[in-house]
C-alpha cells in the first residue's frame, strides 16, 4: 500500500444519507476477479442513464448529466462530502476500491457504516468523521460549484480550506500504518509464535473447534 | 466488578494478544467463503508467497452467481462461470473444504455453516459477506469482514480487531400468531434505525427470542447488520443445542458432552452491563412491511405511506421523498393497496424449512394471483431443498403456481439470471430494499415469507393475518 500523504483536493457534495454500497457499486460488477477497473463503474446506477453491464464501453452511455460526478464544476475531484451512514448495507470491499480506482482519496461524513469503514483503510482510504454541523458548512461550500478545495493532513489530523481548520480524530494505529502505508499481514505475522501457543491452548480447551470431518 | 456479556465471554476467550490502545489480534475458529470476495484474497496470498494457515477453518461454497435453474447445463454467464470456477480451482490449490455446484450440500453460505454444525457455539466464525451475523444466533461472535481482512485470515487466522461496544435488545413478552422472527427484526430496524448498532455487537434476548426457534434466531440475528451492529448474537439454550446434536461438523460422543458443559455458560452474567438496552414490546409487533429504499423504512401492513411534508429534518424529508419517487408510491397511500408484480422467497435471511412451511401453509390450496408476473421459492441450500420435498412442500408450491428452484442467493441480489425490471415490484423475503438491489429500477418491498405467499395469492399486500385458516 502506498503511504498517504497530504493533499489538497476538489470536493465532490454527494448530498444523501445512508449511501450503501450497492449504489456505490452495482452486484453485476462484482463479478470482477480483480481489484481494479471499477472506477467507471463508481455509483453506476445514479451516473449513467442506460442500464450497465460488465464488460461495456462505459465511455459510450449515456451519462446523467444531473448526477454530481457528472457536472463539469466537479471533474477530477478527490474527496467526496457525504451525509450520515455512508457506506452501510454489504460487505463488498468493491465499494471502496471503485472510489479508490475513479481517484478518491477521502470521504468525509457525519458517520460511516462499520465494515465499509474497516475496508477503507485497507486500501489507502481515508475516511473522515466531522460533526453535522460542520458537514452542513462544507456541503453549503462545495454545492456553490466554484472549485472549493480542502487540504487533508492526516498527520495533523486536519482538514483545511482557506478560512476553516476541522480537526478530526482516527485510530492511532489506523493512522500509523496509512501513513506507513503498512501491509497488515506482515505486522500480524510477526506474533505467529504467539497465535500458535493460543493454538495450542486452544486445542487443549476446546478441542472441538478443530476437528473437521 | 460486574459481569460478562456473552460478547465479553466470545471476545475475551479469542484474544491473541491486545496492544494498549486496544487493538488486539482476535483468533478466528471458522471462516466460510464463497466465490465473490475471495478471488482478490487468493491472489493477494499468491503474490506474497503465503499459504493458508488453518485449512480446516475453511469451508467454502458458490453461493452469489449460481443459477437456480437448469444447473446440469452450466453458468452461461461466461463472467460468473469465471468467478465460480476461480473459487474452485483456489480450494483445490490450497487444500480446502468447498461444497461445488453439484454438491448436495451447496447453498448459500450462511445457511449450510449451521446447517453442517460447521457454526458451533463459542466461536468466532467470519465471512466476506456482511450477512455473517446470521451465525450469532448460536452464541458465536461472527461477522462481516472485506475481501482484505479475508486475506489477512486466510493468511493468519487472525483479524485485527477493537471490541465493540454491548448493546441488548430485548424483546420482551411474546408476538401474536402470524408474526414471525422477521417482523420481529423489522420492528427492530424500525426503532433503532439502520444505523442504531454502529460500533456494537448487539445480543437478542427476551422472551420473544428465546422462543424462536433456531431458524428464527437466525433471520434475526441476519439483519443486525441492516440495524449497522456487523454482530448480532443470542445466548445459548437447549434450543440451540438439541439443533446441533447429530449435524456432521458439529462434535460427537465424549467430546460432545464437553463441549455442550461449556457452552451453557455463553449467556450473558445476570450482572453484566450492557452499554445501551432497547426494549421492545413483542406482542405490540404486527406484520411489517417496508415501503422504502432502506430497511428502516418500514411499516405495520395495516399503516399507510408517510407523509415527507411532515418529516422536521429536512435530511430525512428529502430521504423519504427521493425513495417515494423511486418506488413509485404516494404518501397517504394504504400500504394494502400495493400490488406486486414479482414475489420472492429465499435469501439467507428467510430461505430455511421452517420459512418454505410457513409459505406453504399460506399458499396450500390457493393460486398466484393473475396479476403477479412470477413467484419464485429459493431453497438455501440442497438439503434444504430435499427436506421441502421429502414434506410435499414443493408441490405445493408448484400446484399454487410459485417456481421451485436450485439454491443459491439468487433475487436478493440479482447477480444471477433473477431479476427485477426497470419499475417493477417485488414483495422479499430478503433483507435489503436498496435501490438497484433486486435488479436496476427495481422496488423492493420486505416481508416474512408468510407475508410474501399471501401477496402472491392476492396480488398485493395483505396481513396475512387475515388468510388465517
Amino acid at each position: 500500500m502506498q503511504p498517504f500523504s497530504r493533499f489538497t483536493g476538489l470536493v465532490i457534495p454527494l448530498d444523501r444519507a445512508n449511501v450503501d454500497t450497492d449504489a456505490i457499486i452495482p452486484k453485476q460488477y462484482l463479478k470482477s476477479i480483480k481489484r481494479t477497473g471499477f472506477g467507471p463503474n463508481l455509483f453506476d446506477d445514479w451516473r449513467y442513464l442506460d442500464p450497465g453491464e460488465p464488460g461495456m464501453d462505459h465511455g459510450k452511455r449515456r451519462p446523467n448529466p444531473d448526477f454530481v460526478l457528472n457536472r463539469p464544476e466537479y471533474q477530477g475531484g478527490e474527496i467526496l462530502l457525504g451525509r450520515e451512514n455512508f457506506g452501510c448495507g454489504s460487505s463488498r470491499e468493491h465499494a471502496v476500491w471503485a472510489l479508490t480506482d475513479y481517484g478518491i482519496r477521502a470521504v468525509i461524513a457525519p458517520s460511516f457504516a462499520d465494515i465499509f469503514f474497516n475496508n477503507s483503510f485497507k486500501n489507502g482510504l481515508l475516511p473522515i468523521v466531522l460533526a453535522e454541523d460542520e458537514i452542513d458548512t462544507l456541503f453549503e461550500r462545495a454545492n456553490r460549484g466554484d472549485g472549493f478545495k480542502l487540504e487533508v493532513d492526516l498527520e495533523a489530523q486536519e482538514v483545511r480550506s482557506d478560512d476553516a481548520i476541522y480537526h478530526f480524530e482516527i485510530d492511532p494505529f489506523r493512522k500509523y500504518c496509512l501513513l506507513e502505508g503498512l501491509d497488515d499481514i506482515a505486522l500480524t505475522l510477526q506474533h505467529a509464535d504467539e497465535i500458535r501457543a493460543y493454538e495450542a491452548r486452544r486445542k487443549v480447551e476446546a478441542p472441538w473447534l478443530f476437528t473437521h470431518p | 466488578m460486574a459481569g460478562k456479556t456473552l460478547y465479553d465471554k466470545l471476545w475475551d476467550s479469542h484474544v491473541v494478544r491486545e496492544e494498549d490502545d486496544g487493538t488486539a489480534l482476535l483468533y478466528i475458529d471458522r471462516h466460510l467463503v464463497h466465490e465473490v470476495t475471495s478471488p482478490q484474497a487468493f491472489e493477494g496470498l499468491r503474490l506474497a508467497g503465503r499459504d493458508v494457515w488453518n485449512r480446516d477453518s475453511v469451508l467454502a461454497v458458490p453461493d452469489h452467481n449460481v443459477p437456480t435453474t437448469n444447473r446440469d447445463a452450466g453458468i452461461s454467464d461466461p463472467v460468473a462461470k469465471i468467478q465460480i470456477e476461480t473459487l474452485d480451482r483456489n480450494c483445490r490449490d490450497f487444500g480446502l473444504t468447498e461444497f461445488t455446484m453439484d454438491d448436495i450440500r451447496q447453498g448459500i453460505v450462511h445457511v449450510i455453516g449451521p446447517e453442517q454444525g460447521a457454526t458451533l457455539p463459542g466461536m468466532t466464525v467470519v465471512c466476506g459477506d456482511s450477512h455473517t451475523s446470521t451465525h450469532g444466533a448460536f452464541g458465536a461472535l461472527a461477522h462481516g469482514i472485506g475481501t482484505s481482512e479475508v486475506e489477512h485470515v486466510l493468511a493468519t487466522q487472525c483479524l485485527l480487531q477493537k471490541k465493540m461496544k454491548n448493546m441488548l435488545i430485548s424483546v420482551d413478552g411474546q408476538v401474536g400468531p402470524g408474526v414471525t422472527a422477521k417482523d420481529i427484526v423489522l420492528a427492530i430496524i424500525a426503532e433503532i434505525g439502520t444505523a442504531g448498532g454502529t460500533g456494537c455487537a448487539i445480543e437478542f434476548g427476551g422472551d420473544a427470542i428465546r422462543a424462536l426457534s433456531m431458524e428464527g434466531r437466525m433471520t434475526v440475528c441476519n439483519m443486525a447488520i441492516e440495524a449497522g451492529a456487523r454482530a448480532g448474537m443470542v445466548a445459548v439454550d437447549q434450543t440451540t443445542i438439541d439443533y446441533l446434536e447429530g449435524r456432521p461438523w458439529a462434535p460427537k460422543r465424549e467430546m460432545w458432552e464437553r463441549a455442550v458443559v461449556q457452552w451453557r455458560d455463553l449467556v450473558s452474567d445476570p450482572d453484566a452491563e450492557f452499554d445501551k438496552i432497547v426494549r421492545i414490546d413483542a406482542a405490540a409487533i404486527e406484520p411489517q412491511v417496508t415501503w422504502g429504499t432502506s430497511p428502516e423504512m418500514v411499516l405495520p401492513v395495516s399503516a399507510s405511506i408517510p407523509d415527507p411534508e411532515r418529516e422536521s429534518d429536512p435530511v430525512r424529508a428529502d430521504g423519504i421523498r427521493r425513495a417515494l419517487d423511486y418506488m413509485g408510491l404516494e404518501p397517504g397511500q394504504a400500504i394494502a393497496e400495493i400490488a406486486v408484480d414479482k414475489v420472492f422467497i429465499g435469501s439467507c435471511t428467510n430461505s430455511r424449512i421452517e420459512d418454505l412451511r410457513a409459505a406453504a401453509e399460506v399458499a396450500k390450496g390457493r393460486k398466484v394471483a393473475d396479476s403477479v408476473k412470477l413467484a419464485m421459492v429459493v431453497p438455501g441450500s440442497g438439503l434444504v431443498k430435499r427436506q421441502a420435498e421429502e414434506e410435499g412442500l414443493d408441490r405445493i408450491f408448484r400446484e399454487a403456481g410459485f417456481e421451485w428452484r436450485d439454491p443459491g442467493c439468487s433475487m436478493c441480489l440479482a447477480m444471477n439470471a433473477d431479476r427485477l425490471e426497470p419499475g417493477e415490484r417485488c414483495a422479499s423475503t430478503s433483507n435489503r430494499n436498496f435501490e438497484g438491489r433486486q435488479g436496476q429500477g427495481g422496488r423492493t418491498h420486505l416481508v416474512s415469507p408468510a407475508m410474501a405467499a399471501a401477496a402472491a395469492v392476492t396480488g398485493h399486500f395483505v396481513d396475512v393475518r387475515e388468510l388465517a385458516r
